[in-house]
Order: C-alpha cells, then structure tokens, then sequence
C-alpha cells in the first residue's frame, strides 16, 4: 500500500496545505510549546554560551571593541585559511555526495545478505575519536606504510580522504532514508514509456531526492568545515582551517579578540551555506509518493533480472561505487584491528585482555568507561529525539503566509547552526556561562548533567535532517482525508506525521547515539567528572608511554566501533519490526 | 497559524523551561554521578568537605591514594580534568571569577609566569618535608606555585636503526642539521603541543636570537612536524611500537625504559641528554577558592612521600623529593640532562605568541 491515496504522480506543484477547521486554543498552546521548548534547549545550552565567549573577545573593560575585524582581516592568513575552510569542506562534501547516493540506493533501496554489517560498518567512523582515525589513517600513509607508495601523508588529498571517511555514512544515511521510502511505480513508469536508466534517474528520482541530499550535503559541509582533529592530525598547520585558527587563538594565544572574530567568520560562512542549501531544499521539495519499504526495496541481483528485457547499468555502476567506498573505508578500521593485536614482535589478544584492568593513569576499566559512554549517549539521545522531533514537527508544518514560512526557514537554520560553530567556542563558552547560569545557585560547568546536554546540542541537526525530509514528503492530502473523515488535529498528528515519523525515528536513532558516543569537541573541554567517557579514555591512553598503554588505547578503539555498530544495527532492526503497516 | 505561534510563544516559553528543568531532573538521575560528593565544591561545610582539584588530562594517581588522603584529613577528593595541560591556564584565567575548583595541578613552567600575572593563584608555603626540595625549582612563581614534579623533554633515537643502518647516533641540537641525519627527525608542533613548546623552547634557550635559523636548517634537513606527541612517537618513530620511518623523535627522557623489549633487560631506545628542556609541574591554591585549608591540605599531600613515590609510575615525572627512590629502570635507563636548557619563565610569558607566530613562518611557512 501506498501512502497516497490516488495511485496518480503526486502533484508537481507544492500543494499548499489548507487548514480545514480553525485550530483550537489548544493545539496553539500545543504548538507554542513545541517552539518553545526546543528553543528554550537551544537558546540556553548553545546561543548564550556562544554569545557569552565572543562577547568576551569584543568587550574590552566594559565598552564594545570591534577593531579586532580591521586587525585580524588585515592578514593575510586570515584570508588564505577562509579559502583552505571552503576548498576542504567544500570538496570533502562533493565527494562525500559522489559515493554517498550510490552508497544509499545500494545499502537502502536493495537487499542482500550482510547489508546490515555493511550499514553498521560505514557508520563506524563516524564516532572514532580523530587521535584514532589519525593513527588508523597516517599509520597506512606514512612512509613505509602499506600505502607509502602514494605519498600521501601530510597532503590536502589525505585531508579530505579523511573528511570523506567521517562523512560517507552521513550521506548514505541521510539519503538512503528517504529512497527507502520513495515509490518505485513513478521510475518504472518512466522506463515503461521508454526512458534510459540514467534518464529515468535524472528526470525522475534524482529531483524527488534532491531536498534529502542538499540535507545530508550541508551536514557533511558542517561537519567538514567545522573539523578539527582530522585537519591538523593529517594535514598540520599548513592546511589550518577557521577552526584550527580558534583553537590557537583560544586555547594557546588567549587571544580572545582575534578568536572571536574569527567565530563571526564562521558563523557568516555556515550561515551562508545554510541559506543555500535551504533554497535548494525548498525549490525541491514537495509531496512525494512515498511507499512502505518492503515494497520499494528490492533483493540486488546483479545478473539480469528475470522479467527485465536488460541488467540496469546504472545499479552495475552504483554497485561498483559503492564496493570500492566501502573497501577504502574499511582499510583504515582493518588497520587500526591489525594494530591492536599486534603485542611486541608477536600476535596476540593480550591488549583486550588488558581492557579489564584500570591503570596508565586511567582510573576506570574501558568496559567501565564503555558503559558510561552508553549511559551517557542513552541520555543525550533521548534529549536529542525528544528536542529534534518537536523541531522537526514544527519545520513540517506549511504555512501559507511568507512570514510564516520565513520564521520556519530561520528556525530551521538556527537548530543547524551547533554543527557549524567552533567546538572550542562552545566548550569554553560553558565554562564561562554555567557557573550559576541566570542567577541558578548551580554550578552546571563540572556537573555529569552538562556532557549529555553537550552532546544532544550536536546530535539534535542530525535528528532533524534526518525525519525532516520524510515528514515534510508527506501528502497533505493524507492529513486532509484524515481531518474530513472527522479526526481531531492530535489524532491527525498522531495517525499520520506519528506513525509515518516512526519510522524514521529509528534512522535517526542510531544516528543520534552514534554522534552521541563520539562526540568529543564541546566534551573535551567541560569539566568532566571522574567517570570518563569512552572516547576520553582512549585519548588519555595514546598519550601515555610505552606499548602497553598504545596497544590498549587502539583495542579500546575497536571497542567503541563494534559497540557503535551493534548499536546502530540494532536501531535499524528495531524500525524493522516495530514500523508496523500503515 | 504561524503569528498565533508566535504570540503565544513568548508566554508558553515559562513552561518550556519549566518541563525542560523536569527532564534535566531526569537525566541527571540517570547518569552516575562522582562518587561521595554532590557538587564540585559547595559543600565544604560539612564533616571535612570536598576540596576540587583543577588538573589536566594526563593527571593520575594510584589507585587508593587519594582514599588515603580522605581518610587522614576527612576532605573528599573532586577531580575535574577540563582538557590538556596546554589549555589548562587559559581556562583558569577565564573562569576567574568564578574558579572551577579550590587547587590546580599541572601549571608547567611555561605557563607559571601567565597564571601569577593573572592572579589565578594565591600564595602558599607548603611545610610538608619535601617543601625545601620543592623550592629549588620556584624560580619566578613568587610563592604562589608549588613544584610537585618535573621531567625532562628531548630528542631520542633509535638504537637499533642507527645500528641496523651502520650510522653513528646524533648527540646534539647541531648534529640534527647534519646530512647524514637528513629526513630522520621527527617532532610534535609546538603550536598544538606541548612538549612540542618545549622543544622549541630548548632550541631558543640554546640559539637566542638565532633559533629560527636554527629551524631552518632543520626544515631542510628534512624535519617532519606531527600534530602531537603521540602522533609523533607512535606514528612515525621507528622505535616507538608504531614502526615509523623516522629513527629521531622529539620525547622525554623518561621515554627509554618503556622500550625494553619482552625478555631483554635494554632498552631500544635512548635520550640526548644534550638537547633537554626542562618541565616542571606546580600545584597552586586557585585565587576564590572556597575550601583553603583542604586545598593546602592537598598540596601537602602532593608532596608526601607516598604520592611523590608514586609520580614515576603514574605520571612518568620525577618527583621533586630527593627522599624517594626512583623506580629501578628508571635508575638504570631514564637518566636526566645534567644541564638542560632554561629559559625564564617571565620571558616565556612574554613572548610566547610572537615565538609561536614566527615558528610557523620559518617551518610551516
């Protein structure tokens, strides 16, 4: 069954939705407070602490001090790392984008036996602290390595090879939950009346996914431009960033002034790129027929289809793509398990075994440190579903007043911009806000409460793109035909936007959790408390001499990917068997 | 609809922040909190009282110790580890106000001179014993830092790829510009790290003026500059675990005994004593803390003779005290520089922005 309720295309024009009935005091308030509540999340745990920080750097002995712009915009490397920003981030998405939409047709719209090890595996390195992919990563490159040959290390190639590494999985996913949906009838009825594969695909599917791309490509630039580690790890100061400049000026220099400067240069390139991406997003984006995935997704046969006059050469394609991405992803996590079992001269489990004993100046066990990641990822997923699904609701709605649908667009980009901003701006601008924040007599700044809340900051975007573009693919109609036949407003949100939302939630899910486990921008700077979090072990192990803690600190690694992938594995499986019909 | 939201939103925003504090409430219950204490360090009235330590990553102690510490003095221990060594002061400088705790640890000496000009500390005399042995390295802290532990940063080698390859080690800063080391070295970035700093600080406190030369001819020796310590030791030394290229590495003196390998009694590795900095680590009552006895009290016991035996092990420093034995290999193979390089700490302060502005220039370019 199908979602829409005529088996006609959906209408190619936005259908603009009408109101049937007057909303009623209620549903206003239940509105309001679904504006409210996010903003309120983000208002207090993103945009004071930001503001808090730059204010810090334009407010000398209390009057406003803006020479820092002459001053910082007067060097020239501010200039050249403004255009090293956009070449990295800008190049990292478009390849990210090239590999990623055959990734989502082959890993979403196909079944085959290991699809789920697959999709698991490519969201691994998405949560690898970046000290690990830097080992994983430069231990293969550096001279001697088994990819020496290419020269690679320390290159702009190596750079943006890594961005892609972290930011495949962010486009397959992206895409591929809307593909799983999207009815095959509109492509088989292009083909039907003689239309090649690649032109069916062009004319057909690529604009009804176009809105879930521009969604996943301005995560991936978010990602990529505001990346740190990886930039300076593979890459050093040459190819400094923005960010890596913040960093300096932050953490190094104190140079506040300059720093904050250089957050406003941020914040106006991510707030450009916002709006781009959102006009791409809104030109494309319509009702789509959308189908139970059962009945879009199909088995991967590679020989010709019997039934089909001829092999479709653009799956031969997609399914050669995508082979080659998923093995070049997999090369650096393979090292990075040869390495961890590498003891002395010999092979050996001996690091894993070690897992279970504290020491090297880590107090905790990693199995200790891996269930307080889990706890802590369970709490900030939960804060992200609860805060990116209202966000998403609201977005979902259709305003018929320009005003209305401009407010939408701005709140939109508002809750994109924790991905864009400096890491080292937020944490610091915790430190500087949350001690008795608004008057509160509670220090939140060393509080176990402030890590979770940091991470559902960065995990809420991903929460939004990812159920946005299925809500808003929505026919109106649906909700029309629900309200006609008497439900009230809350059932209609409830029949319709919840059952079909589910189902994404569950995409989302895993993706939330994974961002959740791996987050350690904002996080590294808070004042943690003594129970360490995963990713944080393992940083202070790979700084710790002696192979011992070495080889520990990259076992402790392949930990927290086997437990990333076994976590967004079982998400996928739950939205399998609880997306019941509609 | 859009309008009607908006208006009803300014009113509604109360009870979004009311069911906000509700869920917070939740989390907070969920996620295990620091074991004995409530908060960080408001409570210091009662029985003993917390005392919070401000300390950087790389901060640890036995297992036990500060058990120990709690038993004899009835203060409960907070550790809060904001980040690593190198952004440890400029976090303290910028919650002045407002301290995140009442004693830091792991203010190194190029750091002392910005975290007593900012008045981040207050001053203390410590009477425990090794006190007198502390005060031997308080150059310039003007009484309000307490060296707990030092250690030396310098080059090391790889005896076994010099001996594999038949060429004779390199044994001061000038040998690393020499030919025949070409394309061998290999050091941390001063700008992200810090010993990286330190190094650089070595080649300052050895060249004066000159030392951008010095860079120079490095980078045209074929200097490689990883991101970190790690990075570098781990990644690209050859001697390091990693099986990197590059046989000279930028480390500590105390690097040497963790490369004995399984079954020999050698280590594989060895230090230039000739092309040392030295780092020393100082603890310090934070200027507005709320517990001032405890914060002493934890400073005294920095320097007690169980923490300062357990430093080595723990922390891979040497402690300040010269009534504790080192561990044995480090008698043997972790020998430190008789002479290392120094430059003040007032200097340090002064120039750090303009020295690191000028590296990148001659090395990265």
């Amino acid at each position: 069954m199908t979602l829409t309720a005529q088996r006609a295309p959906a209408p190619p024009a936005p259908a603009p939705g009408r109101p049937v009935r007057r909303a009623r005091p209620r549903g206003l308030l239940g509105w309001a407070l679904a504006v409210a509540l996010p903003l309120a999340f983000l208002a207090v745990f993103f945009v004071w602490p930001v503001a808090v920080m730059v204010g810090k750097g334009f407010v000398v002995d209390g009057r406003l001090d803006v020479s820092g712009f002459a001053e910082v915009f007067s060097r020239p490397r501010t200039w050249r790392i403004v255009g090293l920003t956009l070449a990295q981030a800008g190049l990292a998405t478009a390849v990210s984008v090239l590999l990623g939409v055959p990734g989502a047709y082959v890993l979403y719209r196909h079944t085959f036996r290991g699809r789920a090890v697959v999709r698991a595996l490519v969201t691994v390195p998405f949560v690898l602290p970046t000290v690990v992919v830097g080992v994983a990563f430069r231990s293969l490159l550096v001279d001697g390595g088994p990819l020496g040959f290419l020269h690679l290390d320390g290159t702009f190639a190596a750079i943006v090879a890594a961005l892609v590494f972290f930011n495949y999985a962010v486009v397959v996913r992206g895409v591929g939950g809307l593909w799983e949906r999207l009815d095959p009838r509109a492509e088989q009825a292009a083909r039907a009346l003689g239309a090649s594969p690649w032109r069916a695909f062009r004319t057909v599917t690529l604009p009804a996914l176009a809105p879930a791309v521009a969604s996943s490509a301005s995560l991936a630039f978010l990602f990529c431009a505001t990346s740190f580690g990886t930039v300076l790890v593979l890459g050093g100061m040459q190819y400094g960033t923005v960010e890596t400049e913040i960093w300096v000026q932050t953490t190094q220099f104190l140079d506040l002034r300059a720093a904050s400067v250089l957050s406003v240069v941020q914040l106006v390139v991510v707030a450009g790129v916002l709006v781009v991406a959102g006009r791409a997003r809104s030109r494309r984006e319509r009702a789509l027929p959308l189908a139970v995935p059962d009945d879009a997704v199909r088995p991967l046969l590679l020989r010709r289809a019997p039934g089909l006059p001829e092999r479709d050469p653009l799956a031969v394609v997609a399914v050669a793509v995508t082979a080659l991405a998923v093995a070049l992803l997999a090369l650096p996590l393979v090292n990075l398990v040869v390495r961890s079992l590498r003891v002395g001269d010999r092979w050996g489990l001996d690091h894993y075994v070690a897992l279970g004993t504290a020491g090297d100046g880590v107090l905790v066990t990693v199995w200790q440190a891996a269930a307080t990641s889990l706890r802590t990822a369970v709490d900030a997923t939960l804060l992200a579903l609860l805060v990116g699904g209202l966000v998403a609701l609201v977005l979902s709605r259709r305003p018929r007043r320009p005003a209305g649908r401009r407010a939408l667009a701005g709140l939109d980009a508002l809750f994109m911009l924790p991905l864009g901003v400096s890491a080292v701006t937020v944490g610091f601008g915790f430190l500087v806000s949350m001690h008795e924040p608004f008057g509160l007599p509670l220090d939140l700044r060393s509080s176990p409460l402030l890590v979770p809340v940091a991470q559902a900051v960065v995990a809420v975007p991903l929460v939004v793109r990812t159920v946005l573009p299925v809500l808003r693919a929505i026919d109106p109609r649906l909700r029309e035909a629900a309200a006609t036949l008497g439900a009230a407003p809350g059932r209609v949100l409830r029949t319709v936007d919840g059952a079909i939302g589910a189902r994404a939630v569950g995409l989302a899910l895993g993706f939330a959790f994974a961002a959740s486990l791996g987050e350690f921008g904002a996080t590294s700077f808070l004042a943690r408390p003594q129970n360490p979090t995963l990713p944080v072990v393992i940083f202070r192990l790979i700084g710790r001499p002696g192979p011992e803690a070495y080889g520990r600190a990259l076992a402790a690694s392949v930990v927290l990917a086997v437990m990333t992938a076994a976590v967004v594995a079982l998400c996928e499986r739950l939205r399998g068997t609880t997306g019941g019909d509609w | 609809m859009a309008t009607a939201i908006s208006r009803t939103a300014r009113a509604s925003a109360l009870v979004g922040a009311l069911a906000l504090g509700l869920g917070a409430c939740s989390l907070a219950s969920g996620t295990a909190g620091p074991s004995g204490s409530s908060g960080p360090s408001g409570s210091s009235g009662a029985s003993g009282g917390t005392v919070t330590l401000v300390t950087h990553d790389s901060f640890a102690l036995s297992d036990g110790l500060l058990d120990a510490f709690t038993q004899r003095t009835g203060y409960q221990v907070q550790v809060v580890q904001p980040g690593d060594a190198g952004t440890l002061v400029n976090q303290l400088v910028l919650t002045k106000d407002a301290p995140l705790g009442d004693v830091v640890f792991g203010v190194d000496n190029t750091f002392a001179s910005r975290a007593v000009d900012e008045g981040v500390v207050q001053p203390y005399t410590s009477s425990a014993p090794a006190a007198k042995d502390a005060a031997a390295y308080a150059a310039g802290t003007g009484g309000s830092l307490t060296a707990v532990d030092y250690g030396d940063v310098c080059i090391n080698v790889d005896h076994a790829w010099f001996s594999e390859h038949d060429v004779p080690e390199p044994a001061t800063l000038d040998d690393l510009t020499d030919a025949r080391y070409k394309d061998l070295l290999v050091v941390p970035s001063p700008v992200t790290s810090s010993p990286g700093f330190a190094f650089l600080l070595a080649t300052v406190g050895a060249k004066g003026d000159a030392w951008p030369q010095y860079w120079t001819a490095l980078k045209e020796n074929g200097l490689k500059v990883a991101e970190g310590w790690s990075d570098a030791y781990s990644t690209d030394f050859s001697g390091g675990g990693g099986g990197g290229p590059r046989p000279i590495v930028l480390s500590y003196a105390s690097s040497p005994p963790f490369t004995v390998p399984e079954g020999a009694d050698e280590p594989t590795t060895g230090a230039l004593l000739d092309t040392c900095f030295r780092q020393v680590e100082y603890a310090g009552v934070l200027t507005g803390a709320s517990n001032v006895p405890g914060a002493e009290a934890l400073i005294d016991f920095l320097l007690s003779d169980e923490v300062q035996a357990d430093i080595p092990g723990s922390m891979y420093m040497y402690p300040v005290s010269t009534s504790v034995e080192l561990p044995q290999e480090w008698a043997d193979w972790a020998p430190l520089a008789t002479d290392p390089f120094d430059v003040p700490a007032a200097e340090i302060t002064k120039n750090r922005e303009q020295w690191l502005t000028q590296w990148s220039q001659t090395v990265v370019g």
